[in-house]
């Protein structure tokens, strides 16, 4: 298989290299790069027209939902919504049923993802047995399984004892700990956040304290007890802050937000649309400014779309009946160039960082590389596309996004990996 | 025949003229009320669903009077949520029952925002009976009626809530509707039963029922939902009777006359002592005869068919 890419935008930070080139993948790998390369028949050319090609894009927090939750997404789905979203590779959280807190459930999910291929589907495990928090997975089993971290995502490790002993054991091994960071003894069945706005809408509430009391005992306990850390989907300012001051210290402290708690906030609440119930909830104008804030000062590592597919009749409930959760994977990239790059927040290079870089350096796995040699992971991107966000367009099997409708400029057409690519209607 | 009122969902989402509205055609309802015959044939041929996923007995009787004097149609259904959650959504419930050809739906909900999911669901206009933590805006409408009958105007008027304002969508009505009609508004008891944030209502807030007395014109005195004690979102039954109970010595001490009003039902000698609520300072059986009154004119309002 030959495949011609001219007139590629080369974006690699690592490299420290924005510029164009044709690229000639062969069977997968990277075969030549520069100006007007041919001569070659090849099975597909494609003028870029300046378009992006960065190293594959990296979701680090998905929920695929399989085993036990088929109808709302499978490996398959996950992995063609991935594809279609831009990414050419993702790790899954272990909250499925049964929970993957065993070597044979990570490798069931592993088998089933490289009969695709398209996508590198990665596996974290749980943290403890069943996400129950009270005894320790068999974390290196695990790890032996091919698991590159762990989290009770979903839930925290309340217990401090429990944290503690996760931290020691998981730093044996050098693999990091994921927190869900919240306090359930404060959030109870709040599913909005507290705040000056919510207070009209009547609804459960959660104190933002809950999110920032446990990441505050774990940045402690990091100190006190060692590992690798890193707190997911943050969405307080002063969670912010602290994450700042523990990076100050020289902590092992790495964290990511998600697009929603980036570019939605909880105004949007008035309507009662369940799509928009997610955990933790939608925050305030001014902590989108300060997770913003985080990101340009490079406090918050990456970015990660917690992708939480639920079927329709799931989410087309009574608020307090619905599950919490949206799904991100194919408008994180559309919303992140249209809101960042496109806003002029960030720039490239900080785009690839949080997207493709960060993720992989957490969760310890190689960086794609572009140059000549090198198996082709990459991700081609249309900075200029604009397009309205369209469920029934979805690969995912689910359609709860609050991103519904949003129009869009810059848009994901294409990702090679390997000898597998995916090439998107807007690219052809 | 008012245009702006397709739904009732709550007094966030009305605008002051459409409350003015609802108050102004009530008082023509109230007066029927007063008749011998008190039946009127504004809704026949129109059928009126209630459909109470929460137990309730007197907002129920109250809706099903108003429909059936207006000659309306009534269909009840009546469950838990909870017996509901483990079959048929909400969803297919009420366009089931709207497939049989009703036109009103009236509806009450442990969960917030139930009402607003189904009038994006359903095409027939949806009156909000109570939503979980939120909204009882026909609560809120007869309670602003039964205070404009007594004063004139609400205008100005010193208005208090007392008790468990966090979960109390009586409150929520009672602060939306109020505020927009110019009332002063206060809320009063526990820090515990006083939600974070309500100042942005624009409310005052008084954890000292003496002081709240002293501002009032009226005491709008909340059920203490016995649940709550149990929950330890306060101390105690006892300590709160002691605290924030409204009784007689409380009355007098404060030097001058005050209306009691309470959505009930009533636990007495809790938040309400009996000779209080049964006195002459008492708006309570007004409140309930307003309220019929009130579900008739947001009945006809948002029921009549344009012809």
């Amino acid at each position: 298989m030959k495949i011609l890419l001219r007139n590629a935008r080369i974006i690699d930070p690592i490299a420290n290299i924005d510029g164009l080139s044709d690229i000639f993948i062969v069977d997968g790998y990277i075969q030549e790069m520069g100006m007007s390369l041919g001569g070659n028949p090849v099975n597909y050319e494609i003028n870029l027209n300046g378009k992006l090609v960065v190293p594959g894009l990296f979701d680090m927090h998905t929920h695929l939902r399989e085993p036990g939750f088929e109808y709302k997404e499978d490996i398959a789905s996950g992995i063609g919504a991935a594809a279609n979203g831009g990414f050419t590779a993702i790790a899954a959280m272990p909250n499925t049923d049964p929970v993957v807190d065993s070597a044979d459930v990570v490798k069931y999910v592993l088998d089933r993802a490289k009969q695709s291929g398209l996508v590198n589907v990665y596996q974290i495990a749980a943290i403890t047995e069943g996400r129950k928090g009270e005894r320790l997975s068999e974390m290196r089993d695990l790890v032996e399984a091919g698991a590159v971290a762990f989290s009770d995502d979903g839930s925290a490790v309340m217990s401090s004892h429990i944290m503690r002993l996760a931290l020691e054991y998981s730093s044996m091994l050098g693999t990091t700990i994921i927190q869900h960071c919240e306090d359930h003894n404060l959030t109870k069945y709040g599913s909005a956040n507290e705040s000056a706005q919510t207070i009209r809408y009547g609804l459960k509430t959660q104190h933002p304290l809950a999110e920032e009391l446990v990441l505050s005992r774990d940045i402690k306990m990091l100190k006190a007890f060692g590992g690798k850390y890193h707190a997911t989907h943050l969405s307080t300012a002063e969670s912010v802050a602290e994450v700042r001051r523990a990076k100050k210290e020289g902590l092992p402290i790495t964290c990511d937000v998600t697009p929603h708690h980036l570019f939605l906030d909880d105004t949007i609440l008035s309507s009662y649309d369940s799509d928009y119930k997610v955990n933790p909830p939608l925050r305030t104008s001014e902590d989108r400014a300060a997770l913003i804030e985080g990101l340009k000062d490079g406090t918050i590592d990456a970015i990660a779309s917690d992708h939480a597919p639920h079927a329709l009749h799931e989410k087309e409930v009574e608020f307090d009946a619905a599950p919490f959760g949206m799904i991100g994977l194919e408008t994180t990239v559309g919303a992140v160039m249209t809101k960042l790059y496109n806003e002029r927040v960030l720039g490239l290079f900080d785009m690839v960082r949080l997207l493709s870089i960060a993720p992989r350096r957490i969760l310890g796995i190689p960086l794609p590389s572009l140059t000549r040699g090198a198996k082709a992971e990459i991700s081609i991107i249309d900075p200029e596309m604009e397009w309205k966000v369209d469920v029934d367009r979805f690969k995912s099997k689910s359609r709860n996004t609050g991103f519904k409708g949003w129009k869009f400029k810059g848009a994901p057409v294409g990702t090679i990996n390997g000898e597998k690519f995916y090439f998107s209607e807007r690219l052809v | 025949m008012a245009e702006g009122i397709t739904n009732l969902l709550g007094l966030r989402e009305l605008e002051p003229g459409s409350i003015v509205e609802i108050l102004d055609t009530a008082r023509t309802f109230r007066e029927v009320l007063e008749r011998p015959i008190k039946k009127v044939p504004t809704l026949q041929g129109t059928t009126v669903v209630n459909l109470f996923f929460e137990s309730s007995t007197r907002t129920r009787i109250s809706f099903e009077l108003a429909e059936r004097r207006l000659s309306a149609d009534v269909v009840n259904f009546t469950t838990s949520a909870s017996s509901v959650s483990k079959g048929e959504t909400l969803k297919d419930t009420a366009r089931n029952i709207e497939a049989m050809k009703t036109d009103v739906v009236v509806i009450r909900h442990s969960s917030t925002g139930a009402p607003h999911f189904l009038s994006r669901l359903l095409k027939s206009p949806v009156i909000n009976a109570g939503d979980g933590i939120n909204e009882h805006p026909t609560q809120g409408l007869l309670d602003m009626f039964t205070m404009r009958e007594k004063f004139g105007d609400l205008k100005g008027l010193h208005v208090c809530i007392v008790g468990d304002i966090a979960h109390s969508r009586v409150a929520r009505s009672n602060i939306f509707g109020l505020s927009k009609l110019g009332a002063h508004v206060a809320v009063c008891g526990p820090k515990t039963l006083i939600p974070a944030h309500i100042d942005q209502l624009g409310v005052k807030i008084f954890y000292d029922i003496d002081e709240a007395i002293k501002w009032a014109d009226i005491l709008n005195v909340l059920r203490i939902q016995l649940e709550r004690e149990a929950g330890g979102d306060f101390p105690s039954i006892r300590e709160y009777r002691l605290y924030w109970g409204v009784n007689r010595h409380r009355l007098e001490k404060s030097g001058k006359s005050i209306v009691i009003m309470h959505p009930g039902p009533i636990n007495r000698g809790v938040e309400l002592d009996a000779d209080i609520a049964d006195g002459d300072a008492s708006l309570i059986l007004e409140q309930v005869t307003n309220g019929v009154a009130i579900r008739m004119a947001v009945l006809y309002l948002t029921g009549v068919k344009p012809s």
